[in-house]
């Protein structure tokens, strides 16, 4: 069954007791919180995701948002974010609980998931073409990815490209879209019927806001996509849309830099990583406007479809 | 029948118990595999008893996970020693290989599944400068302690503190006595030493003779405090006895070995928990060899009381109400073998009540 299906009493009563079973593209997930912004945060941005009743279920992540215990809370209670017991998190205030449950999945991901090469990028398709997006400080990645997605793209994953080592394809990880200060209002205003959750303040980036994934990336979200461009996204405020072609030497060092487990898999990160440089096209892409930059994806994507090139 | 609650030795002692497990019991051994780091060894185990293909599809990356990490680290290693051989080349003596660095050069069954991250190198106590500098021109550097604990370091423990290299995330242990001076139970490094053999391909590299290789792990195992490793080292001394006991005369020569070096007492814990957690196969006069150096029979129930829990992986399925005591316990022991209590108690008020709130930087 779906999440949505569950009354929100009921999802509350089993976050707080044995756990909800999730499944969120090749990984499950055992959550367990006593928080009601945790609940209130599944419930917003899960909803299209399929639970099961943790019990006899097989589970990749256990992991778990709740306040510190008595003893070692000091004047203003802070949450702890725990996979099976291990918490790499400092604590955190109240009203990051569930940021930090996004947080701490990305983490569990990237420590783990040695099946595929992982780079901390967004990834997102349309006419089974992907684009791998890699990440950069204030790069205006998500937002440039949440422009895509409200305009028909397929969302494979915000934070985490998880290339499958033997066939090079990328798989989905649908999960949330974190959106940060600023660009919350510019997407509102890209589009007004975007879902977010509410807006966690204090946090040391500013405001958060996560943005539902669509629902039908949600339900493709085991169907991998053939990667087809790398493209270095930077936002600025006000200038031209530039896009230049990027050298392969270029874009491999920096995807090794990206890499959550590059070094990790030894040769093997080489070999996988030089066949997706091999089998992309890569740029820099600078832009301000989000329609403007959205037009730019749409004509990339449909020059595939009618042979020609992208410029 | 239902499983008992310690998953990981249950199937290192019966691997084809893995075929009546439920979908929970996968869950309960990848969580606890995980905690003892040995999901990569249980992967080993299963692919050699060809019962890999019971793992459940949804459990299988785990364990693959594992291994691809545990050969990335083989790997590594194998490149680092090279390195090592090169640049330890100038010395002249030989430099010692110890726990995982030498199951790896001498390509032992101990080195399944291993993850290594760290080298331990022994070398003569008057040469220690002499190769931390070697390793300094390498770009190898010292890990920045706090004042305390380096003070600590030089003074009380058998080490120097780790050495890391400025690029690599590999770890160098430079030691010159595999226990503190100040222990209980102290073989003589010396010793140890003169009876190393060579390693072919690592020449100047050197590995301890296979009783010597099983006594270092006995006599580590009770005196590491956190015994974070626990499970995992008593799984690397089941592998080398396993692997050791094909040798001639082996047996004797290990209880001769434990008998000079006056190590009779860990190598019967050693033995005693080897067996409980692993079944290792031990000869009866072996046994009855070891039974002076058994304790009283209400210190005996302590002690298994404490390290069968000690040893178990460190996951809450595991855990009982003893095990906070028994943790506690433990600390306390290894403490004491290590040292006497005229340096024992103030060592522990300082990191009971000092330590936690003085907060120094790290010099890097």
């Amino acid at each position: 069954m779906k999440l949505l299906q569950l009354p929100p009493g009921e999802l509350r009563r089993q976050l707080a007791g044995p756990g909800i079973w999730l499944r969120t593209g090749p990984f499950s997930l055992r959550v367990r919180s006593r928080l009601d912004a945790v609940a209130e945060g599944l419930g917003e941005l899960y909803g299209q995701f399929e639970v099961r009743n943790p019990r006899e279920t097989f589970a990749d992540f256990h992991v778990s948002v709740d306040p510190q215990t008595k003893l070692r809370q000091g004047l203003r209670p802070k949450v702890n974010f725990s996979f099976d017991g291990i918490e790499p998190f400092e604590p955190e205030p109240l009203d990051q609980a569930y940021p930090m449950l996004e947080r701490g999945l990305d983490w569990c991901v990237s420590e783990h998931a040695h099946q595929y090469l992982m780079i901390h990028a967004a990834v997102v398709e349309k006419n089974d073409q992907a684009v791998i997006l890699p990440a950069a400080p204030d790069a205006g990645k998500s937002m440039l990815v949440a422009a895509l997605v409200l305009s028909g793209w397929r969302l494979l994953s915000d934070e985490l490209a998880l290339v499958d080592r033997k066939t090079g394809w990328i798989h989905p990880l649908p999960r949330p879209i974190c959106l940060k200060n600023e660009s919350i209002p510019l997407i509102r205003a890209f589009n007004a019927d975007a879902y977010f959750s509410g807006i966690s303040r204090n946090s040391a980036n500013g405001s958060i806001a996560y943005m539902r994934p669509p629902k039908e990336s949600v339900r493709r979200q085991h169907e991998p996509a053939k990667p087809r461009w790398i493209i270095f996204p930077k936002w600025i405020a006000s200038g031209e849309l530039e896009v230049l072609p990027r050298s392969k030497q270029q874009t491999y060092q920096s995807l090794t830099q990206h890499a959550f487990n590059y070094s990790q898999l030894g040769t093997e990160g080489f070999r996988v990583c030089s066949a997706l440089i091999k089998q992309t096209d890569c740029y820099d892409f600078q832009y301000s406007g989000l329609e403007e930059a959205v037009a730019v994806f749409d004509r990339l994507a449909a020059s595939v479809v009618t042979g020609k090139a992208g410029h | 029948m239902r499983a008992p609650a310690e998953l990981v030795s249950h199937v290192f002692r019966n691997p084809e118990a893995i075929q009546g497990f439920s979908m929970e019991d996968w869950d309960t051994l990848v969580r606890q595999g995980r905690k003892a780091n040995l999901l990569a060894r249980l992967h080993a185990l299963l692919i050699q008893a060809e019962l890999d293909a019971a793992i459940p599809a949804v459990a299988r990356w785990h364990f693959e996970a594992a291994t691809t990490l545990a050969e990335t680290h083989q790997g590594e290693m194998r490149r680092e020693l090279r390195r090592l051989r090169a640049l330890l080349s100038g010395l002249d003596f030989p430099v010692v290989l110890l726990k995982g660095a030498a199951y790896v050069a001498a390509d032992l069954p101990a080195s399944k599944g291993r993850l290594i991250e760290d080298i331990d190198l022994l070398v003569p106590a008057e040469r220690l400068g002499e190769v931390e500098s070697a390793l300094k021109d390498a770009a190898w550097q010292r890990v920045g302690l706090p004042e305390y604990d380096r003070r600590y370091y030089r003074r009380w423990r058998y080490d120097a503190p780790q050495l890391q290299h400025f690029r690599r995330a590999m770890m160098i242990n430079l030691h010159h006595a595999i226990v503190p001076d100040s222990a209980r139970y102290r073989p003589d490094a010396n010793k140890l030493r003169r009876r190393a053999t060579g390693i072919p391909g690592f020449a100047g590299l050197v590995v301890l003779a296979s009783e010597d290789r099983i006594l270092h792990v006995a006599t580590l195992l009770f005196h590491d405090d956190g015994l974070s490793h626990g499970l995992r080292d008593l799984s690397d001394l089941d592998l080398l006895l396993r692997q050791a006991a094909n040798e001639t005369d082996f047996w004797p020569r290990l209880l001769a070995r434990a008998e000079e070096m006056e190590l009779d007492r860990p190598l019967f814990y050693a033995l005693r928990y080897a067996r409980h957690f692993f079944a290792t196969p031990t000869p009866d006069e072996v046994r009855e060899h070891l039974r002076h150096a058994e304790p009283g029979s209400a210190t005996l129930k302590l002690m298994d009381g404490i390290y069968t829990r000690m040893l178990a992986p460190a996951h809450r399925s595991c855990m009982d109400a003893l095990t906070p005591p028994a943790r506690a316990a433990t600390y306390l022991r290894t403490h004491w073998l290590r040292r006497p209590p005229r340096q024992l108690v103030p060592h522990l008020v300082y990191k009971a009540f000092i330590s936690p709130y003085q907060r120094e930087p790290n010099p890097a």
